[in-house]
């Protein structure tokens, strides 16, 4: 087996190989499957506690502030004493809430961003499954979040929690509507909804560099739209502090609440890769036409590396938004949607499926 | 489930139903509970339920002499706590008729100018907070500790200082203190643009706060709504400009009056009000007088009978101050008409028929201390 | 208007008002049915349009309660104190003027609260700052409360 970091595609078929050579095709699927969930576990922890870390960071930064910085060296070690914190938590139980919604919403909000992480392309080849409609399927399995959080304020037999889950109804469906229109726009251009032939269809240049404005438009429209789909400030309001204490999770204590805590950032961390691959292709590496030695240096940056830097510099974007600014309405944030996001987002795949036909993309 | 089922809904669309926000709420800023009939987001009606904090300071006062009440008032809006104390010394010298110091006169002023100064900064601090804007929080309370820094230099405490007693100063100012405050002046007028920067010239900002709210003069008078709020509406209630206590009558400032009355433009009065206190300070502060920092004073304080009424610009509105004397050294009846009391008053009226979100806005606008409501 | 003028005026439209002397303000004790109708003229008046209800606030003189009225007009910028007094200790009422003044209507129900003075055909006389079941009120001169007072 010859094993690299810049081509993880041998490597899983060596698993894969090495399993249905010892093993009957059940057992082989099965300790596949298994082997595949920790490691999307063991990812999913890990990039949770240091997005928890990152942001608190970040938004120190932004306030002047240093962060947290006792536990470990800067701090580092900080989310994870927060984990314990929120794991020995007590559970409050409120009376009159329905007890078995109230008990299953935070999972359905953390399996939704579970499955959606199954899709993502980390690197070449490294990959948990590449559907041909890879795309869909991240939009359509995202989507599931928004039953969780109105399972959780519709439960919890609590007002704010109420008015909370429906502005998030109201808002994660009016938004989804720009993250696929956008998403579409890309798929004109790229020609298919299978994450890897994405990828690969930027070998030779990003698609924000090669589908001109029209390209750029849906990236500026997915980045509003995805920020407003994960629930994050400036368009916050399903928790919106200073209006509904905590929104939709204002009664949920400890491990339960921690789980819409993680949800959230995973959330973000999705709409993240998503943006980076479809738009800044992926694992690809930056590349300038005829620049040969550039090129040459860039190639030497594994794949991974790539996706990870591409994901946190649109993370970081995220960021800042939610710290720079205000929080909007309700009616503004629909307005936004309606009246503005979503007839720029056709007139913009009309116009993309135009330059796609005549050929003018790069 | 049979409660449920039973309870008598007439008309489903027609139902409204209520949300308590507070005693403990983020953005009521303090212990005040508004029961807020609401129909969807939008609110029907707003009943203010306060008294959360009320510690009877009008019964102790009629027990305690002059120069204890002082250190009351500092409680009652503990933002501008001189501004307060500035009120019941006036009133006092006043009934006394003892003529202060030049020099006393130069430093009150001052001091007043850089507490409103540091209490509206601490508005904007939650005016951001409030409209969603974490980081505007940080901002404020960052250059707020260089005026609580020149407090303690030369009053030795930070937020309720105490420092006027009647008749003059608990101690002359620190030999620091002009260049100290000339340093802070210099320096907030560079950081007030990154206020405008990160939150006045914001869109978000400016779409949730234009034409929401809107108080008109004839509102405003009649509610008897007072300070920057009352001034956006038109309504020309400076203290400071009618009645002029201090040195306010030897500094040329100007009263800024709005005229839309919106929740923006209550918000701008308090941004201009930042920049023409830094003009006043300006004025003073390379002119201040030497003397004697305290006039000469008996020792113990008694009123001679009668009524006195005494009324200073504070950082939110109009304070006034009624004292009933029977000629002892307390009074007989103490009342402090206190401007959140009547701000407070003209929530129901404003946030009628607006969002929940618009309810916040509009409270932040009018720039509640608890204490000072419930006294 | 200056006082000498105001005092005239005043005494014009209610003739049985008595002048009471006071360095400050321009005083005046105006019996209490007389009062209602007195402060919709001090309002609606061009020459006096008393607009702006300052303070109002209530004082127990143990021979009577008395209400207190500052009034300022913001036209003209001259001010009167009015006061009202009423010797029933247990229903004593005073019409409300919130319906002229509408910032009377927070400091009518704290006079309420406090002073014990009930405030004829107010909207909403509850108590403001104390709990409904308060026994009492605390700025009387005969409040006594063993346990949170502390007498000298």
């Amino acid at each position: 087996m010859n094993f690299s970091i810049y081509d993880f595609t041998s490597f899983t078929q060596w698993i894969d190989k090495v399993l249905y050579d010892n093993l009957p095709a059940f057992w082989a699927i099965a300790v596949e499957m298994t082997i595949i969930g920790v490691a999307i576990l063991l990812f999913y922890a890990l990039i949770g506690l240091f997005l928890v870390y990152a942001e608190r960071k970040v938004c120190a930064f932004m306030q002047n502030r240093v962060g947290p910085n006792r536990v470990g060296p800067f701090g580092f070690f900080q989310t994870i004493a927060d984990l314990f914190k929120l794991l020995m938590k007590e559970l409050v139980y409120i009376k009159n809430a329905d007890k078995l919604l109230f008990n299953i919403a935070p999972f359905i909000v953390i399996i939704a961003s579970f499955m959606a992480i199954a899709a993502i392309p980390f690197a070449k080849g490294l990959h948990a499954i590449d559907f041909d409609i890879g795309i869909l399927y991240v939009i359509a399995v995202s989507s599931l979040g928004v039953v969780g959080i109105l399972l959780a304020g519709w439960s919890s037999n609590n007002k704010y929690s109420l008015i909370g889950a429906m502005r998030s109804g109201a808002q994660i469906v009016s938004y989804e509507l720009s993250v696929g229109l956008s998403l579409v726009t890309i798929i004109i251009l790229a020609g298919t909804m299978q994450f890897s032939a994405i990828v690969e269809g930027q070998a030779n240049g990003w698609f924000i560099f090669k589908g001109h404005i029209p390209a750029f438009i849906a990236f500026i429209v997915f980045l509003i739209a995805s920020t407003a789909e994960t629930n994050r400030g400036p368009f916050d309001l399903a928790e919106a502090e200073s209006e509904l204490t905590a929104g939709f999770h204002t009664e949920y204590s400890g491990i339960k609440f921690a789980f819409f805590f993680l949800a959230e950032y995973m959330n973000m961390f999705i709409v993240a890769s998503i943006a980076a691959t479809v738009f800044l292709g992926g694992w690809m590496p930056f590349h300038v036409g005829g620049w040969e030695g550039f090129n040459h240096i860039m190639d030497f940056i594994p794949p991974f590396v790539w996706y990870i830097g591409k994901t946190f510099f649109i993370i970081w974007i995220m960021m800042w938004f939610k710290w720079t600014f205000p929080r909007l309405r309700i009616d503004q944030l629909l307005t936004l949607e309606w009246k503005y996001l979503l007839p720029i987002n056709l007139v913009n795949i009309l116009i993309m499926a135009f330059i796609v036909l005549m050929g003018w993309h790069f | 489930m049979k409660e449920i089922i039973n309870l008598p809904v007439k008309n489903v669309e027609e139902e409204e139903y209520h949300i308590n926000m507070g005693p403990q709420h983020p953005s009521t800023h303090g212990v005040l509970r508004l029961v807020v009939s609401l129909k969807g987001e939008i609110v029907k009606s707003l009943k203010p339920h306060c008294g959360y904090i009320h510690r009877g300071i009008e019964k102790m006062c009629e027990k305690d002499t002059y120069p204890q009440i002082i250190h009351l008032t500092d409680r009652m809006d503990y933002l501008s706590a001189h501004i307060n104390n500035h009120a019941v010394c006036m009133l006092v010298e006043k009934a006394l008729e003892v003529e202060v110091p030049e020099r006393v006169k130069y430093i009150r002023t001052i001091v007043d100018e850089l507490n409103r100064i540091a209490s509206h900064q601490l508005w904007w601090c939650s005016f951001g907070m409030d409209m969603g804007g974490l980081t505007c929080f940080f901002y404020g309370l960052r250059d707020r500790e260089k005026i609580l820094d020149i407090f303690e230099e030369s009053f030795g405490s930070r937020l309720l200082h105490s420092y006027y007693t009647p008749g003059g100063l608990m101690m002359d100012i620190h030999p620091n203190f002009q260049k100290n405050v000339k340093a802070f002046i210099k320096y907030f007028r560079k950081k007030i643009k990154d206020y405008d920067e990160l939150l006045t010239g914001n869109i978000i900002m400016q779409l949730r706060t234009r034409g929401i709210g809107v108080l008109s003069k004839e509102d405003a008078i009649s509610y008897g709504i007072t300070g920057p709020s009352a001034r956006a509406s038109g309504f020309a209630c400076d203290v400071r400009k009618h009645d002029p206590y201090g040195v306010y009558d030897k500094v040329d400032f100007k009263e800024i009056l709005g005229t839309t009355g919106d929740t923006l433009e209550r918000y701008m009065m308090r941004m201009h009000e930042m920049h023409e206190s830094m003009k006043i300070i300006e004025q003073l502060i390379d002119n201040i007088p030497e003397g004697d920092y305290a006039a000469k004073m008996k020792a113990v304080i008694k009123l001679p009978a009668g009524e006195y009424f005494q009324r200073v610009e504070a950082a939110r509105g109009e304070l006034g101050v009624y004292v009933v004397s029977d000629g002892n050294k307390s009074p007989y009846r103490m009342k402090f008409r206190s401007p959140n009391f009547s701000n407070l008053s003209v929530l129901d009226h404003l946030s009628r028929g607006c969002k929940i979100a618009d309810l916040i806005a509009i409270g932040a606008s009018l720039d509640y201390v608890i204490p000072d409501i419930d006294r | 208007m200056n006082n000498e003028a105001l005092k005239e005026r005043i005494l014009g439209l209610v003739p049985d008002a008595e002048y009471q002397e006071n360095k400050q303000f321009l005083t005046f004790i105006i019996p209490p049915a007389k009062m209602h109708d007195l402060a919709l003229r001090l309002k609606n008046e061009a020459d006096l349009a008393f607009d702006y209800l300052f303070c109002l606030t209530a004082v127990d003189m143990v021979k009577f309660l008395e209400v207190v009225y500052h009034l300022e007009s913001t036209t003209h910028r001259h001010q009167v104190v009015l006061k009202v007094r009423t010797e029933d200790r247990v229903n004593g009422a005073v019409d409300t003027v919130c319906d002229i003044w509408r910032t009377a209507e927070f400091h009518e129900r704290e006079a309420f609260d406090l002073m014990g003075i009930r405030f004829n055909n107010h909207p909403d006389l509850r108590r403001i700052f104390l709990e409904e079941g308060w026994v009492g009120h605390p700025l009387r001169k005969d409040y006594v409360d063993e346990v949170n007072i502390v007498e000298f």
